[in-house]
């Protein structure tokens, strides 16, 4: 049995929570239309072209073209959700992101799938590390990083029935601990507190969530209290959560399946140095692609595992003013 | 024509790297057998007879370049290389393990000899052509050739033409762009997701010269290749009618088989398909 079985989680990939919300918002809104790009059950998009075949576009193998078409619809009134791998929505079809989605403020939701290291042995190409990046510096964007598939479901609902423009949400590929419910409060926004705690902060997005939360539970058994924020919405981010845990923890520790340059816990700092500055830490990829390899190992290569997110915690304490 | 000796010594060299294919993803427990299949004669062609190269010094300057833009099929290429004598056979069971340099698509700061770009991201291999192909011609003075190989479902990619267009404007008679026509992409057949014919009336309104194929014919794919290194003033393109999975009864034309790894059984009956007894997949041929 995994630490994630004992604690009663569920193992499903975030992807799973896209392709469901999408099913059930098909039907109380026909204004929702949805573009693929040869990826349609990859992406979970089939649970929505399988219901609504009229509804479904596929662009075939051309992102750029698929992203701009998904511009025309919204312009038209449609609801228009594009979904590729995030390597390919928020790279290849960057500038279309940029000044056509974002700058006409079109109510395109980006599904960006295999996020992180997820699509593990795929490799280097296909292990989306630098989307949290490019997102979050386009001006109308709204960023969502879920932490499983009830909070990417929840996430879906809230682009399409709460935000009127663009929205990227980043979801994965491979199972991961379903640590939410269907009653776990969703907002977008706002920081999720997992746990709290008083010692120091650990910040986390998708899959690192639960990672934290379990790096909690070994500092709790050395006596350090550590307050876990799932911290979805990585644009706009939730600034009062973000000082708040600055100044009642002292120390921040961020966690992220991506670059650490310019990523999520760049996000987190530049709250904290302009609120309350305290000690942080970044956990991530650090400056570098990744690798074949199975989701597990890379997670462990890479330093994201609740070990080493203890060990990290621990350093940090010992930089704490 | 090849001589019957010669075809019987390319046939046997296609079944090899078959199983090698089937070999690699099994215990890889993943990756992209369909699309590597299709390849398989025109690898051993290009790799055993037409293809100007040195495997015991890759990085020879006036070798032919191959980019392989359809990156996801690697083991194939993998499976020439090793065949070729770039590095040893027994590396190829590291395919996609955690610090191989048999990465899921082609890596080339992982060193592998032979593998001259990494690719992955449809859609680029033949600008990445041009560029080798420019170099060659306008700056090297060299009279080598760039090959390119381009999925079909990949041509869907806006670049790709821009790429065709930029070709016959340079006038690149070094450069030889090969599409494994075999009419599947991820979602299904290529005409139904989103059509790209008729290919061969594109490709010759921008530009190109166009040679057609069938691309598991040892004979036709000889002569295709034969006839696309004459030097014409115009880029060549051989549009290869192939099938996805060929040469493996169950998944032969079938889309699910485009990146899924067989299980143990389905590699079993993928030998024996092939003609060989089922204890080569654990003891390896000879
Ligand atoms: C830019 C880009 N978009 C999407 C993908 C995902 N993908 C990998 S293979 C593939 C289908 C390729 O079909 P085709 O080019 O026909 O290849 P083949 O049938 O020869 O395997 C897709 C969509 C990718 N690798 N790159
Ligand atoms: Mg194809």
């Amino acid at each position: 049995m995994t630490i994630y079985e004992e604690h009663g989680w569920k193992m499903v990939p975030s992807r799973n929570g896209f392709g469901l919300a999408l099913r059930d918002l098909g039907e109380t809104h026909p204004e929702l239309v949805v573009i693929g790009a040869d990826l349609t059950e990859s992406v979970r998009a089939n649970y929505f072209a399988e219901k609504y075949p009229e509804r479904f576009f596929n662009a075939g193998i051309a992102e750029q073209n698929a992203a701009t078409i998904a511009t025309g619809l919204a312009l038209s009134g449609k609801i228009a959700v594009f979904s590729t791998y995030g390597v390919f929505a928020a790279g290849r079809a960057f500038d279309q992101l940029r000044t056509t989605i974002c700058y006409n403020k079109a109510n395109v939701k980006i599904g960006g799938a295999h996020g992180g290291l997820s699509v593990g042995p795929d490799g280097a190409t296909h292990q989306a590390l630098e989307e949290i990046a490019l997102i979050r510096v386009l001006p109308n964007m709204v960023l969502i990083v879920p932490a499983d598939s009830e909070e990417t479901y929840k996430a879906t609902v809230a682009a399409i029935e709460q935000i009127d423009g663009p929205v990227y949400i980043r979801f994965g590929r491979s199972p991961v601990p379903t640590i939410t419910n269907k009653d776990t409060p969703f907002e977008v926004g706002k920081a999720l507190t997992i746990k709290d705690g008083s010692d120091l902060t650990i910040a986390a997005c998708g899959s690192c969530v639960a990672e934290s939360f379990l790096a909690a539970e070994i500092l709790d058994k050395k006596g350090i209290s550590a307050r876990i924020l799932d911290i979805h919405t990585i644009k706009p981010i939730d600034k009062t959560a973000i000082e708040l845990a600055a100044r009642e923890t002292g120390a921040i520790l961020t966690v992220e399946e991506h670059q650490v340059y310019a990523g999520f816990g760049s996000a987190v700092a530049e709250v904290v140095v302009q609120t309350c500055p305290v000690p942080m830490h970044f956990i991530g990829i650090n400056d570098r692609f990744g690798e074949s390899g199975s989701p597990r190992e890379l997670t462990k290569f890479f330093k994201l595992d609740y070990e080493n997110i203890a060990l990290q915690a621990i350093k940090l304490l010992e930089r704490k003013f | 024509m090849l001589t019957d000796i010669d075809r019987a010594k390319y046939k046997e060299i296609a079944c090899r790297i078959r199983f090698d294919v089937i070999k690699m993803t099994y215990h890889a427990g993943s990756g992209h057998p369909g699309g590597s299949l299709s390849l398989v004669e025109l690898l051993t062609m290009l790799y055993f007879k037409h293809l100007v190269h040195k495997p015991i010094d890759p990085n020879w300057s006036g070798r032919d370049r191959l980019v392989l833009s359809k990156g996801h099929a690697c083991p194939a290429l993998y499976a020439v290389l090793a065949e070729s004598g770039y590095y040893p056979r027994e590396e190829m069971w590291t395919l996609r393990k955690f610090g191989s340099r048999l990465q899921g698509h082609p890596a080339k700061d992982k060193g592998l000899p032979g593998i001259e770009v990494s690719t992955g991201s449809l859609g680029q291999g033949l600008s990445i052509a041009i560029g080798m192909a420019i170099s060659a011609k306008m700056f090297e003075h060299r009279d080598n050739r760039i090959f390119a190989i381009l999925g079909d479902g990949e041509i869907q990619e806006g670049q790709v033409w821009e790429a065709f267009m930029s070709a016959s404007h340079f006038k690149l008679d070094n450069l030889i762009a090969i599409i494994d026509n075999n009419n599947l992409q991820i979602d299904g057949y290529v005409d139904k997701v989103m059509c790209i014919y008729p290919l061969k009336e594109k490709l010759q309104a921008f530009g190109w010269r166009t040679i057609t194929c069938n691309g598991h014919s040892l004979d036709e794919v000889d002569k295709a290749l034969e006839i696309a290194r004459e030097k014409t003033g115009k880029p060549t393109v051989i549009i290869m009618k192939t099938v996805k999975g060929k040469g493996i009864s169950f998944m032969t034309n079938k889309a699910e088989w485009h990146g899924k790894a067989p299980s143990r059984e389905q590699a079993l009956i993928a030998v024996t398909d092939l003609g060989y007894p089922e204890n080569v997949l654990d003891k390896d041929i000879n």
